[in-house]
């Protein structure tokens, strides 16, 4: 090796052949096919892993699924005229709006909050840690900080546990009258008898679809209320083990404790009680000639919590996941443009009178700028191409509605659809995407280069 | 060298595993096991097939199974190399067996067998000349021992290629029978009476299905099934092959019926909201934990023993139970099935041997025997199977007689029937979240059908 360098150098100067003219040496002295010797292995490397896959996939994208007939633009045409393309293009947008910008805003807020604390940097490293995870496992963790059932899901159970405090639950979810019975659907979930109460007749109301465990432990056998006046039972209406006669009181039917029953007039409430643990309940005189009501209170479904992987939330939920990842980026970087602003200027601006909302907004932000532009850029360009987060949060149900370019390039091209050409024209797109980006970053790099 | 070594620690393997299986087939008649190479099979009764010699010879099989799985197989292929003297390796091909399985052949090294799942790849690989049509000592034990319809499955244009092996019913309701008990009610065998059922397991305050909407397949299963009893086996093989239209009115009966279901929230765990969040696993495992239980009833295939066994505390068999899918309107109760067949990718004396063992009931008699096996040979005892629930499913599945059919999706181009938020799996998704939007749910159905297809 060293000696077929070494060979050129003295053969060089010593045999030029007569009549040509010396070969010219560049600028640092070194002839031109040396420097390409130096250049070549990293532009064969650069060449076959970058030069020539997007070189490839652009002549790809030409093709057919098959990859044997030439069709043209028609693998764009596809593009363009599927609505899920088209979601994924929306959705890439969002992301390269919202995503950089909260990061970006939220590694900023932390980054200045740190330095002033004094445990700051045991914080700096809790926020940085996600960043130590992979992309999957983060997804993996969000599927189930997302998880519909509050007694899995970390962000419902947070909010049904704040609803709930505001809001007490019912004390029979998910309770139904038994089908024929004299109780129809009223407005708001309630249930109201169609015929009207008499003293002496005791109304019966059966109810179905409560779980004989969920019964309070106190219930009893549903009793026939006693004595005159304007009564009735409220009770579970199913013998458990099956067997039992519809709207009749069997033995082994629970009365239902604590139900309220409401006397309706014309649309208002004369009276109202409440049930006693044997299901009977009693109602003053005024009552006679009302409908009874059973009132939504006593059936309201339990709050289910946010549908966070719903078809709306989908996309700002994985945005959310997103940013638990990347504000440490933010911050650390942030933090370390913050160590290089003069401290001075802060002083100085602080002397003249200027709040720290003022020194912040007038003094740190602008002096931070050339950082925090450094940190939206690497965060667009990281955006674009969001894949793993997708995948793995969106459920099939509402994948489309998550979607984004890189994923759907993926699946058009190995996931199920096997068209390589179509997917080959997505990642045309997304190169093109990429690109005012890429160069706006170059650029920028160039500046600083210069300076 | 290595190669030798090899050999002789499979050898020992197939050793050891023969004793085992003497010693667990014939209690107390031990000593049959040291008889040698030509003794009879496992369970000491007569062998019903003869194996040339193959010893020194390497076989290579490769499957999808992993584990308990793996290890049966394993088991099976022993007792080949003991009868054989061949010593042949099992190789797991991961998920995409199709593309592993590919890119071995197309370097020249292709395993000697391989089970394939679906009989689209089948007819792929025969359409590329990759697999070999069997002999004729395998075409004899495929005819002694198979229905018709089943050697179907691993025939292509005429030819017979493949030995359909261990066989899924996906016709199975499995349900909770303490539920079952606290509402009073039995087993149903129409789908008036399933839904009848239902209603009455909702009054008693359990929720009564539980349906994993979140993954895309059950739904497709759950359609196949509902189609194959109400629109009959020869509309079935029209529209999975795509010469009827999903607009056609068959698909708007079944899906009418679904709808029966799926459009009742008092019937589904947690609505139709709720089965749409409820993926695969916790639907299964929702139903068979916690006092009321989160569903009654789960409908998938025999594979769901083997879930409840490992995920719930639940014994199968007595906490959980198993009804075959109600028969709709006026047909039979479908049964919907899966296989993975073995076929040959090699011309060789080796790779047919192993297909003839495959063929025979001794074979099938040994994974059986070790559970969590169905086998679709009508000539298999069933008394060999471990439990009455397994014995009830593999009494279904060959009850069937030829009136069972492969799963629909998986029949079809993996863009309509395999992929997770596509084709049918997101159509029928959608379905569920809309239910009653019948007509839509076909054109939806419809469209990506015939973009898959690419006959539209």
């Amino acid at each position: 090796m060293s000696a077929s360098m070494a060979a050129p150098d003295t053969a060089g100067p010593v045999t030029p052949p007569a009549g040509t003219p010396r070969r010219a040496k560049g600028i640092t002295g070194t002839r031109p096919w040396v420097a390409a010797l130096f250049l070549l292995p990293a532009l064969v490397l650069l060449g076959a892993l970058v030069v020539y896959p997007i070189g490839y996939s652009i002549v790809r994208s030409l093709y057919d699924a098959g990859g044997s007939g030439f069709v043209g633009v028609r693998n764009y045409g596809t593009v363009f005229s599927d609505s899920g393309t088209l979601t994924a293009v929306r959705n890439n947008a969002i992301w390269v709006v919202v995503a950089p910008s909260i990061t970006t805003a939220l590694g900023l807020i932390f980054a200045v909050l740190t330095e002033r604390v004094r445990w700051g940097t045991a914080f700096k490293l809790v926020v940085f840690m996600p960043m130590a995870i992979s992309m999957l496992a983060a997804g993996i963790i969000f599927r189930l900080v997302y998880e519909q059932d509050p007694n899995q899901g970390v962000a419902n159970a947070v909010i049904s546990s704040v609803h709930d405090t505001f809001s007490a639950g019912s004390a029979y979810p998910g309770a139904r009258p038994r089908p024929g019975a004299d109780l129809a659907p009223t407005a708001g979930g309630s249930y109201t008898t169609r015929s009207t109460v008499r003293p002496g007749t005791a109304a019966l109301l059966p109810l179905v679809g409560i779980p004989q465990a969920e019964l309070p432990s106190s219930a009893q056998q549903a009793g026939r209320p006693r004595g005159g006046g304007i009564t009735g039972t409220v009770w579970l209406d199913f013998t458990p083990g099956g067997g039992g006669r519809a709207g009749v009181i069997d033995p082994g039917e629970k009365g239902l404790k604590g139900v309220t029953v409401q006397a309706v007039k014309v649309g208002r409430v004369v009276a109202s009680a409440k049930t006693a643990a044997d299901g009977t309940f009693t109602l003053p005189a005024t009552a006679q000639g009302a409908q009874l009501r059973l009132p939504a209170s006593n059936f309201a479904a339990r709050y289910g919590g946010v549908d966070w992987l719903g078809p709306t939330l989908v996309t700002p939920s994985i945005i959310g996941a997103y940013v638990w990842m990347w504000a440490g980026f933010a911050m650390v970087l942030i933090a370390a443009g913050l160590a290089g602003v003069p401290r001075e200027l802060l002083e100085a601006a602080r002397v003249d009178g200027a709040n720290e909302w003022q020194v912040f907004r007038k003094i740190t932000v602008p002096l931070l700028a050339p950082v925090l532009a450094v940190v939206v850029v690497t965060l667009m360009i990281n955006v674009l191409k969001i894949f793993d987060l997708v995948y793995i949060i969106a459920p099939g149900a509402t994948q489309n509605n998550a979607m984004v370019l890189a994923l759907k390039l993926y699946l058009t091209s190995f996931g199920g659809g096997n068209d390589q050409g179509v997917g080959s024209a997505i990642s045309v797109l997304l190169l093109l995407l990429v690109l005012p980006v890429m160069i706006f970053n170059i650029r920028r790099i160039r500046r600083e280069g210069r300076r | 060298m290595r190669t030798s070594r090899r050999a002789h620690a499979a050898l020992a393997m197939t050793a050891v595993a023969a004793l085992a299986l003497g010693a667990a087939g014939c209690g107390s008649g031990g000593g049959k096991s040291d008889n040698g190479g030509q003794s009879p099979g496992a369970g000491g009764s007569q062998s019903a097939v003869k194996l040339p010699d193959l010893h020194g010879q390497h076989l290579e099989l490769a499957a999808v199974w992993t584990g308990a799985e793996q290890q049966n197989m394993q088991k099976v292929l022993n007792e080949f190399g003991r009868r054989t003297g061949a010593s042949v390796t099992f190789t797991p091909t991961g998920d995409s067996e199709s593309t592993f399985l590919g890119t071995k052949i197309e370097g020249g090294k292709p395993p000697d067998v391989a089970l394939l799942a679906q009989p689209g790849v089948l007819d792929q690989f025969a359409q590329k000349g990759w697999i070999k049509p069997v002999n004729a000592d395998v075409q004899a034990q495929l005819t002694a021992n198979f229905s018709a319809g089943w050697q179907k499955l691993g025939a292509y244009n005429g030819k017979q290629y493949g030995v359909p092996f261990k066989a899924a019913n996906k016709s199975l309701i499995w349900y909770n029978s303490a539920a079952f008990q606290s509402a009073g009610v039995s087993v149903p065998n129409t789908w008036a009476d399933f839904l009848k059922t239902a209603q009455t397991i909702s009054d008693s305050g359990t929720p009564p299905v539980s349906v994993g909407g979140a993954d895309g397949w059950p739904l497709t299963d759950w359609f196949e099934n509902v189609y194959l009893s109400q629109a009959g086996p020869q509309k079935y093989d029209e529209l999975a092959q795509h010469k009827i239209k999903w607009t056609d009115p068959s698909v708007k009966d079944a899906l009418t019926t679904l709808d029966q279901l799926f459009g009742k929230d008092q019937l589904l765990a947690g609505g139709h909201t709720g089965a749409l969040q409820t993926d695969f696993p916790k639907s299964v495992t929702q139903t068979f934990t916690g006092n009321p239980p989160g569903a009654a009833m789960v409908y998938e295939g025999d594979f769901v023993a083997g879930f409840i066994e490992a995920n719930t505390k639940a014994k199968v068999g007595t906490d959980a139970k198993v009804f075959p899918f109600p028969a709709v309107g006026s047909g039979k109760p479908p049964v919907t099935v899966g296989a993975d067949i073995a076929v040959a990718l090699k011309d060789a004396k080796g790779a047919q041997a192993l297909l003839t063992f495959l063929a025979s009931s001794d074979a099938a008699k040994i994974w059986a025997q070790a559970g969590g096996f169905l086998s679709p040979e009508k000539s298999l005892d069933l008394s060999v199977y471990p439990d009455d629930v397994t014995r009830n499913i593999a009494k279904a599945l060959i009850g069937a007689g030829d009136g069972f059919r492969f799963d629909m999706s998986d029949q079809a181009p993996a863009a309509f029937g395999g992929t997770k938020g596509e084709g049918e799996w997101k159509d029928l998704q959608d379905f569920l979240a809309n239910p009653g939007n019948v007509a839509g749910a076909q054109r939806a159905l419809e469209a990506d059908a015939a973009k898959a297809y690419g006959n539209g």
